[in-house]
């Protein structure tokens, strides 16, 4: 990209036809607007950290003034979440919050990393450019709608299947979830294999390498990097699903001891409970350090997909 | 392969990599299936029952027969606040990082923090919203804190679909423009912008589509009840959207046939959003074949 010739040296300009009157002063206007939208651009990115800047302070200044009412070993160690009893113990929620990312990363991760070499490596062009658009779709389809679902034709199968009065929990939600994330990471690893050089597979196939073998020794592994970003990507979408999770996890609050307990996740707790109480009490206190958590939680994740991306680029 | 070559381990190898091939379609149909009979669910149970008028009519509290009027007309309302706010800051965002942003650290930083508020949950900016306009403004829940909590969900993925986009236009056509001695804004109005627009909108529609099916920030932000009128464009109204109708009809309505209209409104849902993310990728095919046109 080069430079705009006005920076580099500043023309005078002593004529005065009317010519050059009216060409210096549309010089005159696009350096204003030059410099305008310089600024602008600057103000637009500004404003975006200001947002930024926002939901941590909101969010945060509202969490911290918990630790002033009760102790953090009572948020999150205790398990007794009985806000009418005054315990607020969030350790459930997020054991709960963990475990649901776990099983839905357990089911979607196998499933999408092999569409991504089916879409990369195997299928024939048309099959690609015909899988690709259809996966973007499922990216559209609104969480509620997933949610309801779920709730509608989901659960009924999992009461059928298993003999359980409610089926509603953690498997539930995870399947829900799996599904939801399953389009992100396939999309992402797939360029991510895609990206893996060509010479690499060559060089196997010149070994005798079965495509096979080419995949899983080569391709993977030059694509790690990429397919964890993926997955880690997909964990934050995980980690942050509110209204596909309330709808089928029970919301009832406590751990989840086996796949069909009724149970809260952090999300589906706080949209529950929040339009119910007062803004200034413990509770509420108690909602927001745990949406702090979220966010500090999803922070820690893109923090570690751009350490991740920077040592790829390292790499190359 | 020839016999000459083919040992017992070669030929387990290659009994191996049919197997995986076949394993792989395999998968690759299962769920090329299940999109499609999720889809078909959605639409068969909702489409078969709609009328028109279910789209213009009231939502009914206690009898059968209401319709989603209102709350369609909300959903179309907070998009376009949510859009009018964040698309002017969004493309700008975008154009900073991918045209002015220089190489250093202070750069790097502005990433991190678009890539950080891209991450933030949709639940978290709800209550945001809620601690800004129901607490600090003291104005409840309306229209415009639902709008405006949802532009700031936006805000971050249009800066980057925007940044995709411009960052795509090659730097030639930029110098083209320089060597004959325009000034660097002009460049990206003239020469920049209209090469990278299609992928814009492209994006923008991806957003909107989002936006409109989003209920988590509208819950917090703007309520699960509408004024009762049709067309109230009062931005201080409450304003329940149809996704969060969806949500309301499902777990507290009493109406008898409030599964008839939650499947209905799902299936609305998802015809409107698949509409917003088809409509606006003409212009991207249009930009493709008229660019594919003249590379020749």
């Amino acid at each position: 990209m080069g430079a705009p010739v006005h920076n580099l040296a500043t023309t005078i300009m002593d004529s005065t036809s009317k010519k050059e009157i009216s060409a210096q002063r549309r010089h005159k206007r696009h350096r204003v607007s030059n410099v305008f939208f310089k600024y602008y651009f600057l103000f637009s990115i500004l404003a975006l950290c200001f947002v930024l800047g926002l939901v941590f302070i909101f969010i945060g200044k509202t969490a911290l003034l918990l630790f002033g009412q009760i102790s953090p070993a009572d948020f999150f160690l205790s398990f007794n979440w009985t806000p009418e009893e005054d315990a607020f113990g969030a350790a459930a929620f997020i054991v709960n919050t963990l475990s649901l990312t776990a099983l839905t990363l357990l089911i979607a991760v196998p499933i999408s990393v092999g569409m991504a070499v089916l879409n990369a490596e195997i299928a024939p062009k048309w099959m690609t450019s015909f899988i690709r658009p259809i996966l973007d779709l499922l990216v559209g389809i609104p969480s509620i709608v997933y949610g309801y679902l779920g709730l509608t034709v989901l659960l009924p199968f999992l009461r059928r299947v298993s003999g359980e009065s409610l089926g509603d929990g953690l498997l539930a939600a995870a399947l829900v979830l799996a599904l939801m994330v399953l389009p992100t990471i396939t999309r992402i690893s797939d360029d991510a294999i895609v990206a893996v050089p060509r010479k690499y597979r060559d060089a196997a196939y010149a070994l005798g390498s079965t495509r096979l073998q080419v995949i899983t020794r080569v391709v993977l592994p030059a694509a790690s990097r990429g397919v964890i970003s993926a997955v880690i990507l997909g964990m934050t979408r995980a980690v942050g699903e509110t209204m596909a999770v309330v709808m089928v996890i029970g919301n009832t609050p406590q751990l989840a001891k086996s796949l069909f307990t009724p149970t809260s996740v952090l999300t589906s707790n706080i949209v529950m409970q929040i339009s119910n109480v007062e803004y200034e009490s413990t509770w509420n206190y108690a909602l927001h350090m745990m949406a702090f958590l979220l966010l500090l939680i999803s922070f820690v994740l893109i923090l570690i997909i751009r350490i991740l991306g920077r040592k790829r680029r390292d790499q190359a | 392969m020839s016999n000459f070559t083919r040992t017992r381990h070669t030929a387990r190898a290659q009994r191996r990599d049919k197997l995986a091939t076949i394993a792989l379609y395999g998968l690759g149909a299962l769920v090329m299936l299940l999109i499609f009979w999720l889809l078909f669910t959605i639409l068969g149970k909702g489409l078969p029952g709609l009328r028109p008028d279910f789209l213009f009519k009231q939502p009914e509290e206690i009898d059968a027969g209401g319709g989603i009027g209102p709350v369609l007309f909300n959903s179309f309302y907070i998009l376009f606040i949510s859009l009018i706010v964040s698309v002017p800051l969004g493309i700008g965002a975008g154009i900073y990082m991918a045209e002015y942003a220089p190489d250093n650290g202070f750069t790097s930083a502005l990433r991190m923090a678009v890539e950080a508020l891209s991450s933030v949950p949709s639940i978290v900016f709800g209550m945001l919203g809620l601690a800004i306009f129901a607490e600090y403004f003291d104005i409840g829940l309306t229209i415009l804190g639902g709008g405006v909590s949802l532009a700031l969900l936006n805000l971050p993925m249009l800066a980057r679909v925007t940044e995709e986009a411009v960052r795509t236009v090659p730097g030639e056509l930029r110098e083209a423009g320089y060597a004959l001695g325009t000034t660097q804004f002009h460049v990206i109005r003239k020469v920049v912008l209209p090469v990278a627009i299609p992928a814009i909108i492209t994006g923008v529609c991806l957003v909107a589509g989002r936006a409109f099916g989003e209920s988590a920030v509208i819950i917090l932000t703007a309520g699960l009840s509408t004024s009762g009128e049709m067309w109230d464009f009062s931005l201080f109204s409450p304003g329940e959207t149809l996704a969060v109708h969806l949500w309301y009809v499902q777990s507290e309505a009493i109406v008898e046939d409030a599964r008839q209209i939650a499947d209905k409104s799902a299936a609305v849902l998802v015809i409107v959003v698949l509409l917003i993310n088809l409509a606006f990728r003409f212009p991207l095919w249009f930009g493709k074949r008229r660019q594919g046109l003249s590379r020749k």
